[in-house]
């Protein structure tokens, strides 16, 4: 493996764990979304909230993580990407930024009204941003970013059968990897209608995401050729995995066995990543740009290699910390009044 | 939007891209035949980065006050110190919320509007963006258990989870800054072989990182973000001491960090001194602009006020020799005018040159209002008995976020046409792509939504700690480690 692959594949655990932790937090605000009315929707929402509030904004670095390693690293991809797809990005963008603000704005206030406002915010962003992100996917992985500077076109990159597949997987995908998320907590929580409410829900998202996989199958084959040929060549040992652990993972929930249920469906949306990446290597972007073209100087591969296994150092003992607590609720929100513990006036 | 390839002025003109070029009238001009729109680029990247910079002070200096205040509760067993944390750290969940994602729409950005430059440069300079990635990671585990472990952590481990976040922020800052540094001087390639070939060799992102526009950069930027989450924190509590709420809590509340940003103020004017004198050694062109100076002289005088019009200050104050004395502390040192460079690389001097001005002159402002405060503890161990005292600290507060926004104005309009100091021009670096105003224009509302529902959210998470008239804060609060803790209602009303 040369130096830029190695760094490369470093990204790539980015990818996977901004497609899986963020993407679980973005599926909680899809659930959010359609969690119902301010009445019956409150235990959901209280439950979305504890799950998601310590953890997000951790999550959301791995997406920061991705962009400046790509930046540093591959400079020649990064500017096509970004320029060529300015469109899907600045509306992700601004998704990113209306999720993070309007979650934090609704577990700080208390009056319905803005809460409403701050969380229909909140929600509709978690859905339309993992949308753009897909489609953004789906426009490097058809080759479809021109590379050379030059004219830019604002929607041909993009709206094509490809990234349309997905967004909408990425749509799905997150919905059903929250569900899990989310029934795990809510029956370590003791609630039983939560509990089986999110294995409803995941057992339901579980299928559309198959259904729309399934039709991929269709659209890659006519739509995307190079990257057809490699998810069925190379990287065909992933994407059965992936489907096999996306199976056992829906079986275990109707099965009542959430934790496994979970782990089964981070390992589908971790090996269908590394799938898409085995499919598309040497390219970075598919038929136009190779990993080794888009690399920058190796000095700064050197560097940035050796600053990030520092920083690893530093981060990783907090972050398991952060982690661990979490998942056996020692950070437990009690701010269910609102207040934060501070005694109204 | 339209793209349409002839000139509405003239529609029998043949050199329309020529023509759209130079034309400095409506934009619908300027849009015509798939020009790069840099004026709509240039304005989005300000708006963003006018935007987060004002929150990502608060985000480097205001985790310190948080800190202190509960170091100050722990300590001295003091509740109203330790509310005082709590409430506060309830503002820091939001500043901090919003300052990440209106930081990381930046990265999106510079690829977005400026590919150009990242094409070219992504790989010398981007080495601190990772690194400021690290510690941005950092500070955000560790605000997550900060917050969430307030009824979780033993006191001192609570307090100590947050000293990081401090250290975290700062290092933040530190990184993010020396890249801009580094779009004032830049280093760590082969300048000559880039500016004949077009073609970066000899990359040493070390070199980029600490180039020399670096420690006075980051000294001042730092400092500056202490200064605007002190006086800023101080003004809003300020304003209840004036509204007559003057109990232990409220006061505290403004002492913490109106102290803070007094005791920057002095430290900020004499680093401010460095880098204006750093410029005049390595950026002479922009010190140039700084001062409206035109002609290259000895015994440069400086002008405090006026207006600079046709290439002159009129209606200023001049000061004999004042700007070779402070550039070169010698009054017979020589001074470089704008007249060095041809006129198409020269920056805009009535903005920089105001901007400067705006800047200097609050921070004086600052500086005055921090000695006045100086010497009333020094004698008598409290605030100033005048109201105007706290009038102006409640004036400090956005005036010490407008000198932010203006010294910012200062020093990237002072770049100008550059966006790589005399390497690279902005009109090479920005996107062909159409549209760029419309994303602008969206992206004004956005902001503008987003900075009416902070200021909504922040106003209702800091407020409402409004009755403490009576003796009621003199008693513990319920749920504060420092009292033994209720079985009924911790979080409740008495």
């Amino acid at each position: 493996m040369t130096l830029p692959e190695g760094v490369i594949a470093l990204m790539w655990v980015g990818v996977t764990l901004y497609a899986v932790f963020g993407g679980a937090d973005f599926g909680a605000g899809f659930w959010d979304l359609v969690a119902g009315g301010d009445r019956s929707g409150a235990g959901p929402r209280r439950l979305i909230e504890h799950s998601i509030g310590p953890v997000w904004e951790a999550n959301h670095v791995w997406l920061i993580f991705v962009l400046v390693v790509l930046w540093t690293g591959f400079p020649r991809a990064f500017a096509p990407i970004m320029s060529g797809l300015y469109v899907p990005l600045i509306a992700a963008g601004v998704g990113v930024i209306l999720r993070g603000a309007g979650f934090a704005f609704r577990k700080a206030v208390d009056d319905l009204g803005s809460r409403r406002l701050f969380g229909a915010t909140f929600a509709l962003s978690s859905v339309i941003t993992p949308f753009f992100f897909g489609a953004v996917a789906g426009a490097v992985a058809s080759g479809r970013v021109p590379v050379e500077p030059g004219a830019i076109e604002p929607f041909a990159p993009w709206v094509q059968p490809t990234s349309m597949l997905g967004g909408a997987l990425a749509v799905a995908t997150c919905a059903y990897l929250a569900a899990t998320f989310l029934a795990v907590d809510a029956w370590r929580q003791r609630q039983a209608p939560l509990v089986s409410r999110y294995r409803r829900c995941g057992l339901g998202s579980a299928v559309v995401a198959g259904l729309i996989a399934l039709g991929g199958i269709a659209i890659l084959r006519a739509d995307a050729p190079r990257l057809y040929d490699g998810l069925t060549g190379r990287g065909l040992p992933l994407v059965a995995a992936s489907a096999v652990a996306g199976l056992a993972s829906v079986v275990l929930l109707s099965r009542r066995r959430f934790g496994a249920a979970r782990a089964a469906a981070v390992a589908a949306v971790s090996s269908v990543v590394w799938g898409w990446a085995a499919a598309q290597y040497p390219d970075l972007i598919v038929g136009r740009l190779t990993i080794a073209e888009a690399a920058g100087s190796r000095a700064t591969l050197v560097a940035m290699v050796a600053s990030l296994a520092v920083g690893a150092l530093l981060f990783v003992p907090p972050l398991a910390a952060l982690l661990v607590m979490h998942a056996r609720g020692g950070l437990e929100a009690r701010e269910s009044d609102g207040n934060g513990g501070v005694p109204p006036p | 939007m339209s793209a349409g390839t002839t000139c509405r002025l003239t529609p029998s003109c043949p050199n329309v891209s020529v023509c759209a070029r130079n034309y400095r009238g409506p934009v619908v001009l300027v849009l015509a035949a798939g020009q790069p729109d840099l004026e709509a680029a240039r304005q989005q990247m300000a708006l963003s980065l006018g935007w987060h910079i004002v929150i990502a002070c608060f985000g480097v200096g205001f985790p310190a006050l948080v800190v202190a205040a509960e170091a100050v509760g722990i300590r001295r067993r003091d509740p109203d110190a330790l509310r005082l944390a709590r409430r506060w750290s309830k503002v820091l969940a939001v500043l901090f919320a919003v300052g990440a994602v209106s930081g990381t729409i930046l990265s999106f950005e510079l690829g977005i509007l400026w590919p150009g430059l990242m094409r070219t440069f992504g790989d010398v300079w981007g080495l601190p963006f990772a690194i400021e990635g690290i510690a941005f990671f950092i500070e955000a585990i560790f605000v997550g258990i900060y917050l969430y472990g307030w009824d979780r952590l033993r006191p001192v481990v609570h307090l100590l989870t947050g000293v990081p976040i401090v250290v975290a922020g700062v290092a933040s800052a530190w990184f993010v800054v020396t890249a801009n540094a580094w779009m004032n001087q830049p280093r760590g390639f082969d300048v000559g072989h880039y500016l004949a070939t077009g073609e970066v060799v000899d990359v040493d992102p070390w070199a980029a990182m600490f180039n020399p526009a670096t420690p006075p950069q980051t000294t001042h930027m730092i400092l500056a973000a202490f200064m605007v989450a002190g006086f800023g924190t101080a003004a809003v509590h300020a304003v209840s001491l004036l509204r007559g709420r003057t109990g232990r809590y409220h006061r505290l509340a403004f002492l913490l960090p109106f102290t803070m940003a007094a005791y920057v103020t002095p430290i900020q004017i004499t680093v401010g001194d460095w880098a204006a004198r750093f410029l005049a050694d390595n950026q002479p062109v922009k010190l140039a602009a700084l001062e409206g100076l035109e002609k290259t002289q000895r015994g440069a005088p400086i002008t405090i006020g006026g207006i600079y019009v046709d290439g002159e200050v009129r209606y200023g104050l001049e000061v004999p020799r004042g700007l070779s004395l402070l550039a070169q502390h010698d009054p017979n040192a020589e001074v470089a005018g704008l007249e060095t460079v041809p006129e198409d690389e020269r920056p805009p001097v009535a903005v920089v040159r105001t901007a400067f001005q705006l800047m200097v002159l609050i921070g004086s402002g600052l500086l005055v209002l921090s000695a006045w405060f100086a010497v009333a503890w020094w004698r008598r161990r409290r605030l100033p008995a005048s109201r105007w005292f706290l009038r102006a600290a409640v004036l400090a507060g956005p005036a010490a976020a407008v000198a932010l926004e203006a010294g910012w104005v200062a020093t990237e309009v002072g770049r100008q046409p550059w966006i790589v100091y005399g390497v690279m021009r902005v009109s090479e670096a920005v996107t062909d792509a159409p549209g760029i105003r419309a994303g602008y224009y969206a992206l004004v509302g956005v902001y503008a939504a987003l900075t009416v529902a902070t200021v909504y959210v922040l106003r209702r998470v800091a407020g409402g700690g409004g009755s403490d008239s009576g003796d009621a804060w003199d008693q513990p609060p319920p749920g504060d480690d420092v009292v033994p803790r209720t079985e009924t209602g911790a979080t409740g009303p008495r």
